[in-house]
């Protein structure tokens, strides 16, 4: 089998003003829908109560709904959980009251009103948790790209670096974009999940970094745009598969993982979709208007000594 | 070319069959077993309580499968939870004579059905985390604040009867947020207190400014000794959370410090929250202060007028008001034991209290000056006071004194838990709590056991299906790196979470990109026209500079959740960088060593099995 039969070089870098404007659209919308509508945070970042009750037969959420407020809560939020039986009650954090004392009264009451309703688990996050965990997951972030940022300027070039990381940093914002607009929450596994695939989608460009500086050692006369698309074309093949196999497994979570692992899977899917999109249409790109040139990669030193410049293994002294 | 030494066989070979004993454990499943433990110092569990339990078992007729002795404990197995339930009541009966004074703790528990020989190298199961067991985890946060402000209380109380011993004179001696500060009269006096502090007080740093005609003088505690102080106050709330959770008969309780003021607790397997919560919740601290029997507080206590300064108004456990004055002499911290017992004279019930040497010298100066006054016990909960007893000094006491009179059994019973209990250094609060059903943890397992597999299968079949049989080498590379996965993690004993296991399928679907990316290299090499071998060793020595770039980047991102993720997090950012590590002595390591053992061997290879090996109808290279 071989999905990938490609006889030329495809121009990938011809088109990368469109691409690069499909992306700062994208980006500009996530942007938008994240100030307008912002995240639909979990309890872990806002405090609160979280509980999850079974019965025996469907729930009637709206009785669930007024049986809860009837104990004087606000703001309660009575939705299904992955099953029309599944009952997820959440119930916000409430200065001064003895938090910890609500879920008991809570399941008494709905006790009294359906006896048949079983607790599966309760979750109560006081107030002060959730700004240490947000703070440590900005933290985190920036751990994550400046460590990379540091790697890839070590490794490669700071060109490639800050190209990878713009590109990368795009998809962040646009998951969370969706997370917005959808209004789907936003949990600590989610956040776990975006990193996971900052890191993840970083490989993609640094694959087709370590093919750019490949072909600039063995194609001496091609142009950087020609080395670019070479680079791009012969690693399209890899990037699908490699991405089609993560997806895979990632599907297996949407589909198997019940309404725990359900966003995480989620994040994860539009990460590896935008991070095919970005590593291939965008880091390059912006590598390639930072002025990316053939000496950054390959550095002049071996020519001094009088070697012929179109030795292949010219580029491999260091 | 593609030849392994005998050795990195050997390698292959040797960490393969370890990873496949440690990896064994989780796979026999967990037996229902009671585990019976001491509650106290004095009664030791060895052989003899085997024997015991052995012996309770017969004679209650439930057979056990097993009966061992595990370090402090001894764990029975059985084979249905009918016959641990029968076997908990039967243990119960027989190693507790006395319900109102246990001496074991008997409670249910799950033991691992790995056989002996498994367990004798270590190989253990991994622990699985609340969510996938079922049980109660609670975040506690020690309010360090009010343990600071007791020992600066407590610290303005010493000082200002040292002050009164050595005759020295001061005014408004009052406690300032962590310092004592005070107004002294002359120069002399100033460096006599001086000295007074250095010689007495080692935790307080003085420092004087000049008042008017008046010197200053402010005492505040030093940063070291504020360290300690919440250091103890850490250690004795842990040390007191672990006895009240003995209580409760939990089998695994994990009770652990984390960072400067919190407390984890969690309980595997507890279900009633309330009483769990009960327990914890009692945050309650003791004083002793004297009842303020002045004409207004007299007058205040019956008709509600004003509470004299230096007096605070508080109420008894009848609901009476009572008015006491507002210096605390004496602290819980002070109070080493609190006994119920019976007067050996009137046989009335009493409740026999031993202080410390300190609590001892305050507590007879203070009776022989107040001697038939009343001096109030408070318990603070929350910080809310309540009068236990105020009972009336009857003689000048010492280090060990009773309190008696008009006291049920049961009564002095209460008082001398209530006290006992009242020595948390400093109230906490419940800051997170989770509960997690069994049930959801048992179809948390399922679920994430099944996302794993299935997502596994598809891959292993897309990949033979793409790439034959180099596809199928790397499915076997994917397998191998589920069991090292698998062997690490239960080496190190780390606590499986459903984030783990989302975590694992991640590591897996991460891992095949390595495999990708040398088959797509192989192919690449073989559609430049390379010869078959020249291709396999090529593909492999070009793809792992990629690969080693790709995985450090996953890498950092994996040390980024670990150093900041708690909690969920941590499980995922753990198995997620272990995942990357083994994934790389899987995919390139372990599939090369396949490969070399298949094709190594044949000098003359015309064609490798790497599936569609395309090449352009005409060469647009340049």
């Amino acid at each position: 089998m071989e999905f990938f039969k490609i006889g030329r070089d495809i121009p990938f870098m011809r088109h990368a003003k469109v691409f690069n404007a499909i992306s700062l659209i994208t980006f500009v919308l996530a942007v938008f829908f994240l100030f307008t509508r912002g995240l639909h945070l979990s309890i872990e970042f806002t405090g609160g109560t979280l509980m999850e009750v079974s019965y025996s037969q469907s729930a009637d959420l709206g009785k669930v709904r007024s049986t809860v407020a009837s104990l004087g809560y606000t703001d309660v939020q009575v939705q299904n959980f992955g099953t029309a039986r599944d009952v997820m009650i959440r119930l916000p954090a409430q200065k001064g009251v003895s938090t910890t004392q609500q879920s008991e009264q809570v399941m008494q009451t709905l006790r009294a009103s359906d006896a048949s309703v079983t607790l599966r688990r309760t979750e109560f996050v006081g107030p002060q948790i959730g700004d240490e965990l947000a703070a440590d997951g900005l933290k985190a972030l920036a751990m994550v790209v400046v460590g990379i940022m540091i790697y890839l300027a070590f490794r490669f070039e700071w060109k490639f670096a800050v190209s990878a990381i713009i590109a990368n940093l795009h998809d962040v914002v646009i998951i969370l974009g969706f997370f917005a607009f959808f209004q789907w929450e936003f949990s600590l596994a989610v956040l776990a999940a975006v990193l996971a695939v900052l890191g993840y989608s970083v490989n993609e460009s640094v694959v087709i970094f370590d093919r750019i500086r490949e072909n600039f050692r063995r194609y001496r006369k091609m142009n950087t745009v020609q080395i670019i698309d070479n680079a791009i074309t012969s690693t399209i093949s890899r990037t699908i598969i490699t991405h089609g196999s993560t997806q895979i497994m990632v599907l297996s979570m949407l589909l198997f993982g019940g309404p725990t692992l359900f966003y995480f899977a989620l994040a994860l899917t539009i990460g590896i979709c935008f991070g095919i999109y970005s590593s291939v249409f965008v880091a390059a790109a912006v590598a390639m208007w930072l002025g990316l040139e053939r000496e950054d990669l390959i550095k002049p030193t071996s020519r001094k000594d009088g070697q012929d410049p179109n030795d292949p293994n010219a580029g491999a002294v260091v | 070319m593609n030849r392994y030494p005998i050795w990195k066989y050997l390698v292959l070979a040797v960490t393969l069959v370890i990873a496949a004993l440690y990896t064994l454990p989780n796979f026999f499943g967990e037996a229902p077993a009671v585990q019976v433990s001491s509650l106290k110092a004095m009664t030791k569990v060895d052989e003899s309580t085997v024997g015991r339990v052995e012996e309770a078992l017969k004679n209650a007729g439930v057979k056990a499968e097993e009966v061992v002795l595990d370090g402090n404990s001894v764990r029975a197995r059985f084979d249905t939870p009918d016959n641990q339930l029968r076997a908990k009541d039967a243990l119960q009966k027989a190693l507790i004579p006395d319900p109102s004074n246990p001496t074991f703790i008997v409670a249910l528990n799950l033991v691992s059905r790995s056989p002996t020989w498994l367990r004798s190298v270590h190989a253990m199961p991994m622990y699985l985390g609340l969510d996938l067991r079922g049980g109660v985890h609670f975040m506690l946060q020690v309010d360090m604040q009010a343990a600071l402000t007791k020992r600066a209380d407590s610290l303005a109380g010493d000082l200002r009867l040292a002050l009164r011993e050595k005759s020295l004179r001061y005014e408004d001696l009052v406690r300032d947020g962590n310092s004592v500060q005070m107004r002294l009269p002359d120069q002399a006096t100033a460096n006599a207190v001086e000295r007074l502090l250095q010689e007495q007080f080692a935790d307080l740093q003085a420092r004087t400014s000049a008042d008017g005609a008046k010197i200053r003088l402010v005492a505040s505690i030093r940063p070291e000794a504020l360290r300690k102080v919440q250091d103890q106050a850490l250690k004795q709330n842990i040390t007191t959370l672990h006895n009240r959770i003995n209580e409760l008969g939990v089998s695994e309780p994990v009770i652990q410090q984390q960072g400067i003021d919190r407390i984890v607790v969690q309980l595997p397997g507890v279900q009633d929250t309330a009483k769990a919560k009960d327990i914890l919740g009692r945050t309650a601290t003791l004083e002793m202060r004297l009842v303020d029997e002045s004409a207004e507080a007299r007058a205040a206590e019956i008709g509600g007028g004003l509470v004299p300064f230096n007096s605070e108004r508080f109420i008894d456990r009848e609901g009476r008001p009572i008015i006491l004055k507002k210096r605390v002499e004496l602290t819980g911290e002070s109070l080493t034991d609190a006994q119920p017992g019976f007067d050996s004279q009137t046989q009335q019930p009493k409740v026999d209290l031993t202080v410390d040497a300190k609590g001892g010298r305050i507590m007879r100066d203070v009776s022989r000056e107040n001697l038939k006054k009343r001096m109030a016990i408070v318990l603070f909960e929350k910080g809310k006071g309540e009068v236990l007893t105020a009972p009336v000094i009857q003689g000048e006491l010492g280090n060990r004194f009773q309190i008696s009179g008009s006291m049920s059994t049961v009564e002095a019973n209460d008082l001398a838990l209530l006290l006992r209990a009242g020595s948390l250094a400093a109230p906490m609060d419940i800051i997170e709590e989770r509960t997690i059903g069994p049930s959801l943890g048992a179809e948390n397992i399922a679920k994430g056991f099944n996302s794993v597999t299935w997502g596994f299968v598809a891959i292993v079949i897309f990949m033979a299906a793409y790439y034959m049989l180099f596809g199928l080498i790397s499915g076997l590379a994917l397998a191998v790196n589920l069991l090292l996965l698998v062997a690490v993690l239960s080496m190190l004993q780390a606590t499986l979470t459903l984030p783990g296991m989302a975590a694992m399928a991640l590591a897996l679907g991460m891992a095949i990109d390595s495999n990708v990316l040398i088959n797509e290299r192989v192919r690449e090499e073989l559609r430049n026209g390379a010869a078959p071998q020249a291709a396999i060793h090529a593909g492999y020595e070009r793809a792992w500079a990629t690969i080693l770039d790709s995985n450090i980047t996953t890498l950092i991102a994996g040390l980024a959740l670990l150093i900041f993720g708690s909690g969920p997090v941590r499980g995922f950012a753990v198995v997620h960088c272990i995942g990357i590590v083994t994934s790389m002595f899987s995919a390139v390591f372990f599939s090369r060593g396949l490969v070399n053992l298949w094709y190594g061997r044949q000098k003359k290879l015309k064609s490798v099995s790497i599936g569609t090996v395309w090449r352009p109808g005409a060469s647009t290279k340049p």
